[in-house]
């Protein structure tokens, strides 16, 4: 067996009780004691998740703007000091390399990235920066990162840092809290669960104080709700409901943003950038499969790789599919040709060997209440 | 971990009970305390017939789906059909009112090919 990377937060993991699994390359918390019990801590008060494992990339350098306008679907020029946004990295065919978030703080501008695409994309980079005068620097092993997310996520990040109080939807702020740390401590209020939420990144020594002060009883009790420790497993299916695609089901290499339904992340009309001609070409065909979300009958979840069919014909494959804590219905995304995606159409899923039926419907399957 | 001395086990996370003519089966606290958050389970009708290892039925959690595998041959003679309909309860008592299936074993059919308590103890506790 190859030695799998651990994040700083791996061994409180352990000593929570969590059952271990590989991801990407590292053994991370699926669950600690119930799937179902953490999700639904996020979405009634607040649940805490170590993504230490995400790629966390930091650029520099007077190039580094036009660098990454040149490789990213998004629009970073029109970006506001401490802005967070989303887009995608695309190869010169319009295939969608990895889905990443790009913030532009003062000091450097910080891409994260999915840890399954970390040394793709780190080998990727190196290659299209080549004389260019951009600093990039991987700091993934430096830093630790953790979300919390839920309607308390902001009186408990208010307890990490106070910057959390005034930060908008997708803004980020940096600052030096610890007086004998050189490294930076960067809040962004940003999640991957469909509800409110930050994300904090501080060097690895922070990892276990923060962990551990988060989930003492006396912050339960200052907020309401304890901050539950949350595994890969509930961070699926919150992602699920709130239709978040993930790289490796709903994107890849061989996907472009468009099929995606991910066309409000690319800006055709800012200048130039990899893969977008390829996109613009690939627009005007009809025949390209897109993404949707589906309801199952019954209480059978359809999982991915099933196969969806339409009078007997296949139409499509599932590239995600759970029972929803939060809906009590078993939903899915899915790719299916743009004749089979309007939103009602009745297609049947192929459940290892027996069918049910699915219908289309619109994403996302959850939005909190604003 | 719950482990009862007088059941036999399969290394697969199956129990078996003799009750008079028939076997029952269901699935080890060890197994529930795996899949946790049973969502969806799929049981044989009555009637059909099951083979030592094979396939009877599938249990669903939120996470992954996993095959029922039979601890002996024979011909499913009663269904829990509360469980097929609440899959959940099953975590409230495996060895009891959770039980999946009874067989009625195949002629010569015995438990004696399957773990003792001590023996699955040991498996569990290496974590298989």
């Amino acid at each position: 067996m190859t030695q799998r990377l651990q994040t700083p937060l791996h061994a409180w993991h352990v000593a929570q009780g969590a059952r271990m699994v590989d991801f990407a390359g590292f053994d991370m918390p699926v669950q600690y004691k119930s799937i179902v019990e953490e999700h639904l801590a996020v979405r009634s008060g607040a649940g805490l998740f170590d993504i230490s494992h995400m790629g966390r990339l930091i650029f520099n350098g007077p190039d580094a703007e036009p660098f990454l306008q040149s490789i990213f679907t998004n629009d970073v020029a029109t970006m506001k000091p401490g802005q967070v946004r989303y887009g995608l990295v695309c190869n010169e065919q319009g295939g969608i390399l990895d889905d990443v978030l790009i913030y532009r703080l003062a000091p450097f501008w910080l891409m994260v990235v999915n840890a399954s695409n970390r040394e793709k994309i780190l080998a990727w980079f190196q290659q299209r920066i080549g004389s260019l005068r951009v600093g990039m620097e991987d700091k993934t092993f430096d830093w630790c990162m953790v979300a919390i997310q839920g309607p308390k996520s902001l009186a408990a990040a208010r307890e990490i840092d106070t910057a959390c109080d005034s930060l908008k939807y997708y803004y980020a702020a940096l600052g030096y809290p610890n007086p004998d740390d050189m490294e930076p401590q960067i809040v962004s209020r940003t999640g991957y669960t469909g509800e409110d939420g930050f994300e904090i990144i501080a060097s690895n020594r922070w990892a276990e104080v923060m962990a551990g002060y988060l989930t003492t009883p006396q912050i339960a009790e200052r907020i309401g709700a304890p901050v539950v420790p949350c595994g890969l497993g509930a961070r699926d299916t919150l992602r699920l409901e709130a239709a978040m695609p993930l790289y490796g089901h709903e994107l890849n290499e061989e996907i472009d943003p468009l099929q995606a339904g991910l066309a409000w992340a690319v800006k055709f009309n800012k200048g130039d950038f990899v893969g977008k001609a390829a996109i613009l070409e690939r627009q005007k065909r009809k025949d390209l499969a897109v993404r949707i979300g589906l309801e199952v009958a019954g209480k059978r979840p359809a999982r991915e790789g099933y196969r969806l069919l339409a009078k007997g014909e296949p139409v499509g494959v599932v590239t995600s599919g759970t029972f929803s804590p939060t809906l009590q219905k078993a939903i899915a995304m899915a790719y299916v040709f743009p004749s089979h995606a309007a939103v009602g159409t009745l297609l049947d899923v192929d459940i290892r060997g027996q069918t049910a039926e699915a219908k289309v419907v619109p994403m996302p399957f959850y939005s909190r209440k604003k | 971990m719950q482990v009862p001395e007088q059941l036999r086990y399969a290394p697969t996370h199956e129990w078996a009970r003799q009750d008079g003519d028939l076997i029952t089966i269901g699935i080890t606290q060890y197994a529930v305390e795996l899949l946790t958050d049973l969502v969806y389970l799929d049981l044989p009708s009555v009637g059909e017939e099951t083979s030592q290892g094979a396939s009877f039925g599938e249990i669903e959690s939120v996470k992954a789906v996993s095959d029922l595998y039979a601890p002996v041959a024979g011909q499913v003679a009663e269904v829990n059909q509360e469980m097929a309909s609440e899959p959940a309860k099953i975590a409230q008592d495996p060895y009891g009112s959770g039980w999946l299936i009874k067989i009625k074993p195949a002629p010569g059919a015995t438990l004696n090919h399957l773990l003792t308590a001590e023996q699955y103890q040991q498996q569990i506790a290496a974590g298989h």
